[in-house]
């Protein structure tokens, strides 16, 4: 079993500071992490090994320092990592994007035949969730998104049993292998890293490829030339005027409040016990 | 289709479609509301709107369309259809758009629209938006603008697709209004013939489990008392669960309260959690980032509480208090409860 997980760098969005001036991101205003779910990505995938036994590659597009989210996926149990960083990549939207990991991916594929690739569900940067399926599609193989359980895999049957999220509840879905999965959080709880993988991890140095190590590779579908989609503005939306402050101390505020909301006769009533 | 060198004639495409979502032959809200903001688009743009559903016997669901808002159905019945697979469905959606070359397609962001958008795009060779919560166009060059909030959710992004068609974006649930249905609305209905095997799919559906005692609690509750990481730890926050439990509320929480661990992620409010249009919104000890006020702006009154007199919240908020929750909670509880015990009854909502 060969399982390569999909992974980010992306900077911390809870702590992000935007320019209010040029409305960019302040990249110097946050750390640098491993996006979150991914590392359920990587996880889930150790969890599939402990009873299948394999590999598991690990497989990022960034800058030289986006090395460090392949570390980091080491320590959580991945066995080995590549990195595709390259000037020609910068600027992709998800479609350059999936293009450029599927060119690695087929590259990983012939020197070790793929059996089932994991994606978190998005990025908490670009929040798309689009990049997964559009690997899949140009793998060709069976996209799985929002899975909240691998219930089964049949190594022999090539199949897989898989659990997936709805709006309302969730479906069962059999797939053949290989296929491509997006997993929500709630798939497993992330566990502390033993010492040895750590210890691994601090040592370990990723393949790093650029756009030359690649095969058929038509440098117009990569990075900001391969983006259908571009950044028209940003903006911060009209703030709306807002409503009523209530002033004065916390029980004056209170006591006013109360009196907004039993007025509001059409929202709520207080009824008489029957 | 050739990848190589670039060049589609733009002028070849034109209308605007939404993908009509079903499952078990009923009709997803978010694509009766897409077709409420497509109309405007289409409009706009003179062109017709058309709705495109994909299933098995659904043929029946397309006067529905039409009365929301459609000028066309385009239909794909098929017994491989019956359910939703990314492989079947991008096939359908693929045949239709190919031939009739619209210039827009809107799907719901609901696990399925983002599935099926997200294929689609990348065999078509073209620009997509995710979770879309603002729709327009610049009628002078046809141009989509999609926007979404962006970065964490502070600031929004309007996307645009320049040279590709057709452009393409995921919406929203409950962002968009539907219109009013107007009986004996007239439309063309359009179907066409796809071969499909069932020997050729490569995944299948075998069960699906509707669960929905999660989603009732926040989608359908009147009265959302949403907290934010102001509460400061997790124990402060199951004042929250006190405050709703005697209003009758029902609790939710922002990004950064999920993340924290106080609250699963179903019950999280915003961009990347549930959107949520309550009759009254309690909002404590949140900010109001942008990515979790598109997810209740639309309730019908939100109170805010927060320490700080300038966070954004208070934009949005019908009534603002200025003030520290954890005085003014426990005063609200005990109101509320005062109130109970001399009218003895239960609080119940229109």
């Amino acid at each position: 079993m060969h399982i390569v997980v999909c992974v980010k760098q992306v900077p911390d969005t809870k702590i992000i500071k935007i320019n209010p001036k040029t409305n960019t991101l302040d990249r110097r205003s946050a750390p640098a992490i491993l996006n979150p779910y991914d590392a359920h990505a990587v996880q889930e995938a150790v969890k599939i090994r402990e009873k299948t036994g394999g590999t598991i590659s690990v497989l990022s597009m960034g800058p030289p320092q986006a090395t460090a989210v392949i570390k980091k996926s080491v320590e959580i149990g991945a066995d080995n990592g590549f990195l595709i960083s390259d000037r020609a990549f910068a600027g992709a939207d998800t479609l350059a994007t999936s293009y450029a990991l599927s060119k690695a991916l087929e590259k990983i594929n012939k020197e070790h035949p793929v059996d089932m690739i994991i994606c978190g569900k998005h990025a908490i940067d670009g929040d798309t969730g689009q990049v997964g399926p559009g690997i899949a599609r140009r793998m060709d193989i069976p996209p799985i998104t929002n899975v909240i359980e691998v219930s089964e895999v049949n190594q022999k049957e090539k199949t897989v049993l898989i659990k997936r999220k709805l709006t309302n509840g969730y479906e069962l879905i059999q797939s053949d292998l290989p296929c491509l999965l997006t997993i929500e959080k709630e798939i497993n709880e992330i566990e502390y890293s033993p010492m040895p993988n750590m210890i691994t991890a601090a040592r370990y140095e990723p393949i790093i490829w650029a756009v030359s190590d690649f095969e058929n590779v038509e440098r117009s579908q990569l990075g900001l030339k391969g983006s259908p989609t571009i950044v028209g503005k940003m903006f911060t939306p009209p703030r709306p005027e807002g409503g009523k402050r209530l002033e004065g101390a916390a029980d004056e505020q209170v006591k006013q409040l109360m009196e907004i909301l039993m007025e509001k006769k059409d929202l709520l009533t207080i009824q008489p016990s029957k | 289709m050739s990848r190589g060198e670039f060049y589609m004639n733009l002028d070849d495409y034109r209308g605007v479609w939404v993908f009509i979502e079903q499952n078990d032959g009923k009709i997803e809200g978010v694509s009766l509301e897409l077709l409420g903001a497509g109309r405007k688009l289409a409009d706009k743009l003179h062109v017709p709107l058309a709705g495109f559903l994909l299933g098995l016997e659904i043929k029946p669901l397309a006067n529905k369309i039409i009365s929301y808002g459609a000028d066309i159905v385009y239909l794909i019945d098929h017994p491989v259809l019956k359910n939703y697979r990314t492989e079947s469905y991008m096939k359908g959606v693929m045949l239709l758009a190919e031939k009739y070359k619209p210039e827009i397609i809107l799907y719901g962001a609901t696990p399925n629209g983002k599935d099926l958008a997200s294929a689609v795009a990348t065999d078509l060779n073209t620009g997509l938006t995710a979770d879309t919560t603002m729709l327009d166009v610049d009628i002078d060059n046809r141009l989509l603008e999609a926007s979404r909030p962006a970065f964490g959710g502070n600031i929004m992004a309007t996307i645009l697709c320049k040279k590709h068609r057709p452009q393409m974006a995921t919406v929203r649930p409950k962002v968009m209004k539907a219109l009013e249905p107007v009986s004996g609305r007239t439309g063309k209905i359009i179907e066409e013939k796809i071969v499909l095997q069932e020997e050729d799919m490569r995944t299948k559906v075998l069960q699906i489990v509707n669960d929905v005692t999660k989603k009732a609690n926040l989608a359908d509750a009147h009265v959302i008392v949403c907290g934010g990481k102001g509460m400061g730890d997790v124990q402060n926050f199951q004042l929250l669960y006190e405050f709703a439990e005697t209003i009758g509320a029902t609790v939710g929480g922002t990004r950064d309260v999920v993340e924290a661990g106080w609250l699963p992620h179903h019950l999280q409010i915003g961009q990347t959690g549930e959107t949520v249009t309550p009759k009254i919104y309690f909002a404590v000890a949140l900010s109001g980032a942008i990515q979790h006020v598109v997810g209740m702006k639309n309730s019908d009154l939100i109170i805010a509480i927060n320490k700080d007199p300038n966070a954004p919240i208070f934009d949005v908020a019908t009534y603002g208090i200025v003030g520290d929750a954890l005085e003014i909670i426990p005063k609200l509880i005990e109101q509320f409860k005062q109130l109970r015990s001399v009218k003895g009854g239960e609080i119940s909502y229109a």
